[in-house]
């Protein structure tokens, strides 16, 4: 307390301790309902994994050790037969599918998310429509969005192919979602249009932070603008941007809706969330589901503590104040 | 001239940006409108208004059932998820103890959790719990990402507001609870409401869980039924009815963002978490 209540010490104490007294109680019910919801079912998905629990028996697994990760079998010819989803070819995909998208679509969005901040950073006539006009993207359901761009990507009827083929960009009408070569770039772009206002945002906001006598110092000098952009604006924005990279990238590792949606069972773009559903629900591999789960969970743990550490990110603004 | 370039150019940019950012909808409106073998022909303008889909829309009681599931659960998750957070985040704001600092980075990493994490856990929870295909297992495990998001965003901006007016209270006598609920909250009105609809955004959106949770038509969700949505076989998919529940479900949320833009951007950036 930064001002000392009217009467003595021991009662500025006792205040104390009935605020921090007030604040266990208020805090209980919170901590309890995220046990519940988050703590609790993480744990038990992490037992799973190590039995051979299935969908329909959920209380008679038994406890198998590390075989949904990995085991081995020698078999009498001496071949060693590898199991397990550190062995299966299915999970690497998926595992490189995320990646993949992970990193083109964060970058993308980045990149564009950042152009449209700088140019909704200038003041223009019909600046507030543009604004609100950027929102929408994001302000759509993404499962809607799927279905729209499902529609507009379509091989036979879809306005894409038309405009393209108008254009002469492409010769014949292209399957976006069913190719293998092209399912990925179909779900890169719905992803991209759908979560770049997101990053402009965010973008915008770190922007409208930094003084403008800064800028104005700059234009005196006469630094050219792109000088200015580089190693003025971009450094100074750099905080926002690795908050707003962070939690980009969250989402993306996890992603499960458009793809479910857009591109369903296309082994181009099966994610690391797709095919651990695939395996706990759809196939009842409950166990070998709550292994791959497990991982994915590892992977973004590790990924996100690599990230605060190495970019020294302050998440909680505690520091800051 | 080279200004005159300029400015051309950057309007270019800008209409540029309107465009995509609109079309796609814009094409979902165009497409509602058109029934049979119109839709195999790719048009740019709405060239005959024709509310067939819509009608066929409204008047399917499984989709109006789904409007109404979801309604219900996002609304219960987003009373639940601020009831716990506003008593919540006035500790974690305003009151000094060991473990804060560790605390809020507990509740940040909750939201960040994968949710196919917690998924056969939640599953085996909902299933003893006997709420297996009803509307209360997406308001429980909805908390999940309602909950930390309100509790982070609320503590931001209760740890924004000035000392001297808890302060004063202290002094007054007032205990914890009356400072929250009689010189906090209506301070907050503000903050309540941004978070508040960006929870209600969330759950009304939510996927992974209404798809895995819910087995019946009667008891799915919105973006279930829209993304379970299809005719006799794959090749029927019927479009312009998928397009008429699309943009029904999709204008109360522009709407609702255009109206809020400001607070959503407000609370966006004060909470830097996921929208």
């Amino acid at each position: 307390m930064p001002s000392s209540p009217p009467s003595g010490m021991s009662s500025r104490h006792s205040l104390s301790a009935q605020r921090r007294r007030a604040a266990m109680w208020f805090l209980a019910p919170m901590l309890i309902a995220l046990f519940c919801v988050a703590a609790w079912p993480l744990l038990r998905t992490i037992y799973f994994s190590f039995t051979n629990t299935t969908l329909t028996s959920l209380y008679d697994g038994k406890w198998i050790g590390f075989d949904n990760y990995l085991s081995y079998r020698k078999l009498s010819s001496g071949r060693v037969i590898w199991r397990g989803t550190l062995a299966d070819p299915a999970w690497w995909n998926a595992v490189w599918n995320t990646v993949r998208f992970s990193v083109v679509s964060v970058a993308l969005e980045t990149v564009l998310g950042l152009i449209v901040a700088l140019v909704l950073h200038q003041n223009f006539k019909g600046h507030g429509w543009v604004r609100a006009a950027v929102l929408i993207p994001w302000a759509i359901p993404t499962i809607v969005s799927a279905r729209m761009w499902g529609w507009m990507l379509n091989d036979q009827f879809g306005i894409i192919n038309d405009i393209l083929l108008n254009i002469g960009l492409i010769e014949t009408k292209i399957a976006w979602t069913a190719n293998i070569e092209t399912a990925m770039l179909a779900v890169l772009a719905v992803d991209v249009w759908k979560t770049t206002p997101f990053m402009a945002l965010l973008c915008l906001a770190g922007l409208q932070m930094i003084p403008k006598d800064i800028y104005e110092a700059a234009k005196v000098d006469g630094v050219h603008p792109i000088r200015v952009f580089f190693k003025v604006t971009l450094p100074l924005l750099r905080p926002a941007l690795m908050v707003a990279v962070i939690f980009r990238m969250l989402d993306a590792l996890r992603i499960f809706d458009l793809i479910y949606v857009l591109t369903p069972n296309s082994k181009a773009t099966k994610t690391m969330s797709v095919i651990a559903r695939e395996n706990l629900i759809d196939f009842d591999k409950f166990a070998y589901g709550s292994a791959q789960s497990t991982l994915l969970f590892a992977l973004i743990a590790i990924f996100v503590s690599a990230y605060i550490w190495l970019g020294k990110v302050d998440l909680s603004g505690e520091h800051s104040k | 001239m080279s200004k005159f370039l300029n400015a051309t150019l950057f309007y270019a940019l800008v209409f540029v940006i309107v465009g995509v950012s609109v079309f796609p909808f814009y094409y979902a409106v165009i497409t509602s409108f058109k029934t049979g073998t119109a839709l195999f022909e790719v048009d740019y303008f709405i060239t005959k208004l024709d509310f067939s889909n819509y009608i066929n829309v409204l008047s399917s009681p499984n989709f109006m059932r789904s409007v109404w599931n979801s309604v219900l659960i996002a609304a219960s998750t987003v009373g639940f998820a601020m009831f716990l957070a506003v008593t919540a985040s006035y500790a974690l704001a305003r009151v000094r103890f060991k473990g804060r600092g560790l605390l809020l980075i507990c509740i940040l990493a909750v939201s960040m959790f994968p949710q196919i994490a917690v998924l056969a856990g939640l599953f085996e929870l909902i299933r003893a719990l006997g709420i297996y295909n009803t509307p209360w297992a997406m308001i429980l495990s909805y908390t999940i990402f309602t909950l930390p998001f309100t509790v982070w965003v609320l503590t931001t901006f209760m740890r924004d507001l000035p000392v001297e007016i808890e302060e004063a209270a202290i002094i007054d006598g007032a205990t914890p609870w009356v400072i929250i609920t009689q010189v906090f909250l209506p301070l907050m009105w503000p903050a309540l409401v941004t978070t508040g609809l960006l929870a209600f955004i969330g759950a009304w959106n939510e996927f992974l869980f209404a798809l895995t949770f819910t087995a019946s038509e009667s008891q799915r969700t919105v973006p279930v039924a829209i993304a379970l949505l299809s005719g006799a076989s794959e090749f029927e998919i019927p479009w312009g009815v998928l397009m008429a529940a699309s943009v029904i479900v999709t204008v109360p949320l522009i709407a609702l963002v255009l109206i809020f833009q400001r607070k959503i951007v407000a609370g966006l950036t004060a909470g830097g978490v996921k929208g």
